[in-house]
């Protein structure tokens, strides 16, 4: 019996201490609780959120929802009156320097040393991060094809147009290489196509680090966010993957195009329809109850009266109006 | 990391045309200045030779010199410190600093010791003006050294008082404006207090005039230093509560 129990003891001893550094090693940035006033303006209440390494979480919100001042207390720039952050296990508060050292941060403007040239100031950056003077040279040249800035080394940052100015941004950021990856509206001001090129960026970084970015671009969540929370005055909402979010708001409808229509009359009779608009003289947006062969239905009519049927595309709901149906929600 | 930030302060203000005409136009005004003391010591050198124990050219070129200099510090070197923590809040550059892996003391101690490097060179003519003089006669070393070090003490403590203003604004001019009128306000207590008030003791030019006169007192030099820990100590303190109050 005892040596049953030992052995038992001796597993655990042997296994927890594997279980917990593979758990800490999973998990790169945690926030517990963290409160925020400004006087005696209350901005963040009680917000807990978790990042996993590999992962990319958005943090979205109405504007002055408190989205900016809680990366500002990630990154170490505000304390925050209560509460503990931890990056990579390293206690932010009780350890600054070695936890920021695991950090790239791109604020809401980037912090940009105008006069400086492009390779000067991505140095210094890299330095003030603690790289070594070696390793910095490779890490330039890398990081400087990564955001498409090969051609503006030798350039001054205040001759920039707005979009390299960003990119410039976003290379500070990750330069080092940091576990996590800090941005604040990272594709504002940028043409479409940067847009594009900075999201597939921002894709490739979550593959090896963990990133938390902000942002009011529903589209911006859609397409690179594998996790979504949502902020409303200063609390979480909301939280789930982004592919959840778009379930949240389940509508059932279609969108039908015939090239003889009836009359709208006769459309509204058919069983389980709530409603019928008209968008166009041949088009309809048919809103339904969910789980009912109101389809089958209107298939079997179309054909029995000629409407000729052209277009049949069953109705998404989109994520604008999955955010605005959680933020009212939430108001209610 | 702190020669870093002073390296790249060194380097932000030679990117800027406006450091270099500073620098040229304080060379020349320095330049213009010794040569009038020069001149002016050469007319009146046989009369100077009558004399039984006569004054020798380290003190009546070398002594105003510094003294100028001094003064002119004064109002200059708040014009540099107000960039240095101002700008960066205006520009939002601040951020990058404050969310990297330094220290609030790392960051001061660097932007103080990359402007001290800058004025430092800037001063550096004064000696090597001076030393021109070797050609012709022999230099009193003793009394330069104590001008030297008494100058270096004394802008180590304009720039520390303009860097603590620097830290308290996110305007430059305000800050400027504040370092100022500050350093003016103990120059005029220095010179406008009667002769054995303790005023004097406030104003850092007052400290300096026993270098000027090759005097080294150990409570002038403590003075200076203590006066400048203070305002280095406020400035990382300033920083602390950024953090804080955002």
């Amino acid at each position: 019996m005892r040596n049953i129990l030992g052995y038992i003891q001796g597993y655990l001893q042997l296994s927890s201490p594997l279980t917990l550094s593979n758990a800490s090693s999973q998990i790169t940035l945690s926030a517990q609780n963290l409160s925020r006033s400004f006087a005696a303006h209350r901005v963040i209440h009680d917000l807990s959120l978790q990042l996993l390494r590999g992962e990319v979480l958005g943090l979205l919100g109405p504007n002055g929802a408190g989205k900016s001042t809680t990366l500002q207390m990630l990154t170490g720039c505000l304390l925050p009156d209560s509460g503990r952050i931890e990056i990579c296990g390293i206690d932010l508060q009780k350890k600054p320097v070695l936890a920021k050292a695991q950090i790239g941060y791109l604020p809401e403007i980037p912090p940009l040393y105008r006069e400086c040239n492009v390779d000067n100031y991505l140095t210094f950056a890299a330095r003030l991060r603690g790289m070594k003077a070696d390793d910095v040279t490779a890490a330039l040249l890398q990081v400087k094809q990564r955001c498409g800035l090969e051609v503006a080394g030798k350039k001054i940052i205040s001759t920039l147009s707005k979009g390299y100015q960003q990119r410039t941004g976003i290379a500070q950021a990750i330069i080092h290489q940091p576990a996590v990856i800090v941005l604040d509206e990272p594709t504002v001001g940028l043409d479409p196509a940067q847009i594009r090129d900075v999201r597939q960026l921002i894709r490739d970084l979550g593959n090896s680090s963990s990133v938390i970015l902000s942002t009011h671009l529903l589209g911006e969540v859609e397409s690179v966010c594998d996790r979504v929370q949502i902020m409303q005055h200063g609390r979480l909402i909301y939280s789930d993957s982004s592919a959840g979010m778009q379930h949240y708001a389940q509508i059932s409808g279609h969108l039908i195009s015939l090239r003889k229509p009836p009359a709208l009359s006769e459309l509204v009779k058919i069983h389980g329809i709530s409603s019928v608009e008209q968008t166009s003289p041949t088009e309809f947006r048919i809103m339904h109850a969910p789980e009912t062969d109101t389809v089958n239905q209107l298939l079997s009519l179309a054909a029995q009266y000629d409407w000729q049927l052209q277009q049949l595309t069953p109705l998404h709901a989109t994520l604008e109006e999955t955010f605005v149906k959680i933020t009212k929600e939430d108001a209610q | 990391m702190m020669r870093l930030i002073a390296m790249r302060e060194l380097r932000s203000l030679f990117a800027m045309p406006s450091t270099w005409f500073v620098l040229a136009a304080l060379q020349f005004i320095f330049a213009w200045f010794y040569l009038a003391r020069l001149e002016a010591f050469l007319e009146i050198q046989p009369q100077l030779a009558q004399l039984a124990n006569p004054p020798g050219a380290t003190l009546t070129v070398a002594a105003p010199l510094f003294n100028m200099a001094a003064l002119l510090l004064m109002m200059l070197v708040p014009i540099f410190t107000m960039r240095l923590i101002a700008e960066e809040r205006r520009n939002q550059t601040l951020t990058l600093l404050l969310s990297s892996p330094v220290s609030e003391g790392q960051i001061v101690l660097g932007k103080f010791a990359g402007l001290l490097a800058f004025l430092l060179l800037l001063i550096a003519a004064l000696p090597l003006m001076i030393a021109t003089l070797a050609l012709g006669t022999r230099l009193d070393t003793g009394l330069l050294l104590s001008n030297c070090s008494g100058l270096i003490l004394l802008t180590a403590s304009y720039v520390a008082l303009g860097l603590y203003f620097s830290s308290l604004t996110t305007q430059p001019v305000i800050a400027a404006t504040g370092a100022l009128a500050v350093l003016a306000g103990l120059w005029l207590a220095d010179i406008g207090a009667p002769a054995e008030s303790a005023w004097h003791q406030l104003s850092p030019l007052y400290h300096f005039q026993n270098f000027n006169s090759g005097l080294l007192d150990s409570s002038d030099a403590s003075y200076f230093v203590l006066f400048t820990t203070v305002f280095l100590l406020l400035t990382i303190k300033r920083l602390q509560n950024n953090r804080i109050y955002g």
